[in-house]
């Protein structure tokens, strides 16, 4: 029996008829095509990956860009523009496109290769892992659309992309979180030899890190602020919400450090378990992505391996399923990865562990 | 020195690089009790044109830049791929004694890490006439006149992946590319056009952009006219060499035996096979 999402339309209760018996409240809808994260009145650069990635290239002519019918809506099309004859079109073909970026980095060349999350993870895993991981070939897939970040529904919606990919032997995996880690990692992830999957955020992009005495290096996490009571760990567009809660809570009296954790594989272990050590310390895991084989479960298994036991450990993560379509804050809420969101579950589970 | 130096007058003739490539691959599968024999058995007459005809490359420098690529795209073709090796002078004679032994460089399936002279890893099978269109974008973007070759089998015509790079190939007009594709008619499951009916198949790969020709796979004359044509077409279109090849050739009891994809040899009969194909030897 097939499942059934929606029950029938009744008048007044959604979309225009609502909107018109309630004028206070806007009407929110989707797009697969336009969808940014970048919140209204958000500082935002346009396409930060294409303008580093054009950057990059001018020192490395070695470098090539192949899209698979998505360069833009991956802001590869920025780096098609700058050098023409280092762009390769592959149509709508994603094995063919990993396979033929397999064929040019034995060739000596870099391809950074775009498509959608959902696509490189679920349909080109055999590729990737046979043509490209296993013989350690420099192609860097870099996928827009990671986690919930359109509200277009599950065929566009990566939730398991990390999951996916975290089994895969010698590949990278990287999860910047605004438009400056995404540039400085455009740039590292260039000079590193072997294959990279890097998780894009497109089109207008936050800027929040310039804030911060920060600065990207593969393989390290970062902490961004110090704080007594909890401890998140988080990667990609959660370290931005991270952020955010932080300045919520503060005012409420509790002290949030935030650990930016932009390299998931290999991850910077080290760090996280010396700062999860601290004593008394909550310990909260915020990632765009089910709470399945993404960050919180290797951060889990990298305590436990250590010894390490916080006195809380939770995860803000995307539940284990197929997710609504719909407008993205209004998933993001929904889901619990939106700021306001963070914040109530933080807040429920300190209240928990006070006496 | 390149292989092709080797004079003509002074080389072994084609067939007898052949038997000699049938031969290396029997002694391996003698070794290790099985392999992909009738495969290699098969396949011999096009990998003796291919190594020993066409092909430009040095046994002593398996990476050479100026090296023709040939992908083997069907991993479980490696032991003709080692047979072939083997002759060409890539990989020692005594290395064959190892063929799918613990830290051998010649494992069961070819790897590109274990192998000097295997261009990929190939055995997830589909994947090698992708890499090939990579290779060859690659080789334009070089400025080089080398060609890729790629060989695949049949039962990999069921793969969609394939026909993503055929078309990939008719698009970017890759004519140093070579697709050498071995019709044995036989897959895992059974005869090949019944698991999956991939003819008409010329008219396919025509209709994909590319030049195409069918031979008897082991008529090696007509293997010499195919892979020459293949080379110096001037038409700006990938190339297709349709195969039509015996399983078991050159061992007539194998070769009568019933078809399979894994076809069973008993232990007393590596010998026996040894003896067939050097009595059928013709140079």
């Amino acid at each position: 029996m097939k499942r059934v999402k929606r029950g029938p339309w009744r008048a007044g209760t959604i979309g225009t008829a609502m909107a018109a018996a309630d004028p206070s409240r806007p009407r929110l809808t989707t797009s697969a095509m336009i969808a940014s994260i970048a919140a209204e009145g958000q500082r935002t650069e346009a396409a930060p990956f294409g303008h580093a990635l054009v950057e990059a290239a001018r020192e490395r002519p070695e470098i090539l860009g192949m899209t698979a019918d998505l360069g833009k809506y991956t802001d590869l099309h920025v780096f098609g523009a700058a050098y023409p004859d280092r762009y390769y079109q592959m149509g709508m073909a994603e094995q063919n496109l990993m396979l033929a970026a397999a064929g040019l980095a034995h060739e000596g060349f870099v391809p950074f290769v775009t498509t959608y999350a959902v696509f490189a993870s679920r349909r080109t895993y055999d590729f990737i892992s046979q043509a490209i991981a296993e013989e350690g070939l420099n192609v860097k897939i870099c996928c827009a659309l990671p986690g919930l970040t359109t509200g277009y529904g599950p065929s566009h919606q990566a939730t398991e992309d990390v999951a996916i990919f975290r089994g895969m032997p010698d590949l990278t995996i990287v999860d910047p979180c605004d438009a400056l880690d995404i540039a400085q990692a455009t740039h590292a992830i260039a000079t590193h030899d072997g294959p990279v999957y890097m998780r894009l955020l497109r089109g207008k992009v936050p800027m929040v890190l310039d804030e911060y005495d920060y600065r990207f290096e593969l393989g390290r996490a970062k902490l961004l602020r110090d704080g007594a009571d909890v401890l998140v760990v988080s990667s990609g567009l959660m370290t931005i919400r991270a952020l955010e809660v932080a300045k919520l809570l503060e005012a409420e009296g509790v002290a949030v450090a935030v650990l930016h954790s932009p390299t998931i594989k290999p991850l910077d272990e080290a760090t996280i378990v010396r700062e999860a050590a601290r004593a008394g310390r909550a310990v909260v895991v915020a990632e765009n992505h089910s709470v399945i084989g993404g960050l919180g479960e290797a951060v889990a298994g990298a305590l436990l391996r250590n010894g390490v036991a916080p006195p809380l450990f939770r995860q803000v993560a995307l539940p284990d399923a197929f997710l609504d379509a719909g407008a993205l804050p209004t998933l993001h809420d929904r889901y619990g990865i939106s700021a306001e969101a963070m914040a109530r579950s933080l807040r429920g589970w300190l209240q928990h562990r006070r006496p | 020195m390149e292989a092709r130096t080797t004079t003509r007058a002074n080389a072994p003739a084609l067939e007898e690089r052949a038997w000699r490539i049938r031969r290396n691959a029997l002694r391996m599968g003698e070794v290790q009790g099985q392999g992909y024999i009738a495969q290699a058995l098969g396949v011999a007459d096009v990998l003796a044109v291919s190594y020993f005809h066409a092909l430009r490359y040095r046994p002593e420098e398996p990476d050479w830049e100026g090296r023709d690529r040939f992908l083997l795209s069907i991993g479980h073709y490696a032991i003709a791929l080692y047979a072939v090796l083997i002759e060409a002078g890539v990989i020692p004679q005594d290395e064959l004694e190892t063929y799918g032994t613990d830290d051998s460089r010649l494992p069961m399936s070819g790897m590109a890490s274990y192998t000097p002279g295997m261009e990929i890893s190939g055995g997830s099978l589909g994947i090698g006439l992708g890499i090939a269109v990579g290779i060859g974008l690659g080789l334009k973007r070089k400025g080089s006149d080398r060609f890729v070759y790629n060989l695949m089998s049949d039962g990999e015509l069921d793969e969609g992946p394939t026909w993503e790079a055929a078309m990939s190939a008719g698009h970017w007009r890759l004519d140093n590319l070579i697709c050498v594709v071995d019709v044995n008619r036989m897959q895992a499951d059974g005869v090949s056009t019944g698991v999956l009916n991939f003819e008409p198949l010329p008219a396919k790969w025509e209709a994909f952009g590319w030049h195409v020709q069918r031979v008897d796979g082991n008529d090696i004359p007509a293997l010499v006219r195919a892979f020459d044509a293949a080379r110096h077409l001037a038409e700006p279109k990938p190339r297709v060499i349709i195969c039509d090849t015996r399983m078991a050739k050159g061992v007539p009891f194998l070769e009568a035996r019933e078809k399979s994809h894994f076809i069973r040899v008993e232990a007393d009969e590596w010998a026996l096979a040894i003896e067939a194909v050097d009595a059928g030897r013709t140079a």
